[in-house]
């Protein structure tokens, strides 16, 4: 079997696949947070910053296809191998007894396929701007007085609809508990996790996933609180 | 003195047991009351008792699997109020004992089910293929001839406490019947450890681990969500740690096996 077929066809070559685009997909949302967070500087920050990553040109195109193509593999292998999970056990047990796995880690699928609709959601929302041709004409001047999208209008504009912010704030919370699981989850894949340091790693990924949740809802209620508003 | 100390209060409980006369047969689920039981039977104890009562009535005893009862064969393999081998940590089936029940309850037993299994009749299933898997890899080859010196091979003390550990699988399955996957990880992962902590598994321990994980998945096993079920009713307390170094293992092997060098000479140098 070759090298691809046998990470594809093999239950451990799976898991590893999903390990891998997980982490690769958990480091973009990770950089995605941080870059956002300078919606809380003055509009210049994010403008500049929003400026520079469409800059990259063919670069920017490459990093997208590559964060698509390990989206598709994570995506994928999780209906492949719910599926086959299930078929793994054709009669189902008349008691239902849960020993330890927790509630996210029972979960995946579902949180999974909420994150996946949130993604479609927020791609269209913000990058391909359904609705809102307006978002591509807005500019915004530098202070060395070159002219930019204006990033930050649209995201205040994007956050004041009461609707949308709800989505995404139960989005993002439905996401950081879907990472809750899959960072404790994707180490021990990757064989680099023992007992001996399983609850330091545990309480790294709760920390970080209220960490994660709470800093991504604090755009929309900064927008809807009026904290963050359009700038003159 | 002991006579008393011994004495204890008996009291009724209600099985319900999974009977089904064959694979092809529709299975449900039969209500057993049994009275006057003594708190310091054991659960297969428990099942000869009822069974006395049902061919004593003419009926069909309930077919259940067991040997040694003393936790170290992994013959017995009930699923008890939902978890395999029921309450209690790090037992078998046969180590049960009615202590854990109490005045009145209802003990629902169910066979191990997963598609792997296949069942033979009420509580026993097939487990043959963790035999399959065996064959694929869990051996090693050895010279033979005289006995070698001892300590020959030198193994560290620390390996051989964690080959221990995982040697001390059984092979009852109850990680598979754990497992909301009917994944045979933790099985095929002690498997893999025991034999490639040792030096004497080194010769095999690439090609053991690839050849024990594809016959694992040609059994029709789910694959790992890494919920530690498993480790949660393993008998012999095998730890889920060992499923990150076969993940490991498998891995390396993996890329080793694909990267090898190719031979321009026909191989092994003879042109």
């Amino acid at each position: 079997m070759h090298l691809l077929g046998a990470l594809f066809n093999s239950s451990i070559g799976k898991k590893l696949l999903m390990a891998v685009s997980g982490l690769v997909l958990f480091g973009f949302v990770t950089g995605h947070l941080v870059g956002n967070l300078q919606v809380f500087l003055p509009p210049d920050a994010i403008n500049l910053y929003a400026h520079r990553l469409e800059s990259l040109g063919i670069v920017l195109w490459l990093i997208r296809a590559f964060l698509l193509v390990c989206l598709i593999v994570h995506v994928w292998l999780a209906i492949k191998l719910t599926l086959e999970n299930r078929a793994a056990r054709p009669e189902a047990y008349a008691v239902q007894h849960v020993n330890r796995a927790t509630l996210a880690s029972r979960v995946m699928a579902r949180t999974g396929f909420v994150v996946l609709a949130f993604i479609v959601f927020h791609l269209a929302h913000y990058t391909v701007r359904i609705g809102h041709p307006e978002w591509a004409e807005h500019t915004f001047r530098l202070s060395d007085g070159t002219m930019v999208r204006d990033v930050h209008t649209m995201i205040v504009q994007g956050f004041s609809h009461l609707g949308v912010s709800i989505f995404y704030i139960l989005a993002v919370g439905i996401l950081a508990y879907h990472l809750s699981h899959g960072i404790v989850s994707l180490v021990q894949t990757l064989g680099l996790k023992n007992e001996r340091w399983t609850r330091g790693l545990e309480r790294f990924a709760v920390a970080y996933c209220w960490l994660y949740f709470l800093l991504n809802a604090s755009m929309p209620l900064a927008v809807l609180g009026g904290f963050v508003k359009q700038h003159a | 003195m002991v006579a008393e100390k011994t004495a204890k209060k008996l009291f009724s409980v209600t099985l319900r047991v999974w009977r089904q006369a064959g694979p092809a047969q529709a299975g449900r689920f039969v209500d057993y009351p049994a009275a006057n039981v003594n708190p310091d039977m054991s659960f297969l104890e428990l099942l000869d008792v009822v069974n006395d009562g049902l061919t004593v009535k003419g009926e069909e005893p309930i077919a259940f699997a067991h040997d040694c009862r003393e936790g170290i064969c992994g013959t017995c393999s009930c699923t008890i109020n939902g978890k395999p081998h029921g309450p209690g940590h790090g037992i078998a089936t046969c180590q049960l004992y009615l202590r854990s029940f109490r005045e009145g309850d209802v003990i629902v037993v169910e066979p191990f089910r997963a598609r792997a299994f296949p069942l033979v009749k009420d509580l026993v299933v097939d487990r043959s293929a963790f035999d399959k898997i065996q064959q694929a890899g869990g051996f090693i080859s050895v010279r033979a001839g005289t006995a070698p010196d001892a300590n020959s091979a030198p193994v560290p003390k620390r390996d051989a406490d964690l080959a221990m550990d995982a040697a001390t699988c059984i092979g009852c399955g109850a990680c598979v019947a754990a497992c909301k996957n009917s994944s045979a990880m933790l099985f095929v992962a002690a498997k893999v450890s025991h034999l490639g902590l040792l030096p004497q598994g080194q010769p095999e321990r690439d090609s053991r681990v690839l050849a024990m994980v594809q016959t694992m998945d040609e059994a029709g096993f789910g694959s790992c969500t890494n919920q530690y079920e498993c480790s949660a009713v393993c008998p012999k307390l095998i730890s889920h740690d060992f499923i990150a170094r076969m993940n490991r293992d498998y891995v390396k092997a993996l890329f080793k096996s694909r990267f090898q060098p190719v031979s321009l000479g026909g191989g092994g140098g003879a042109g």
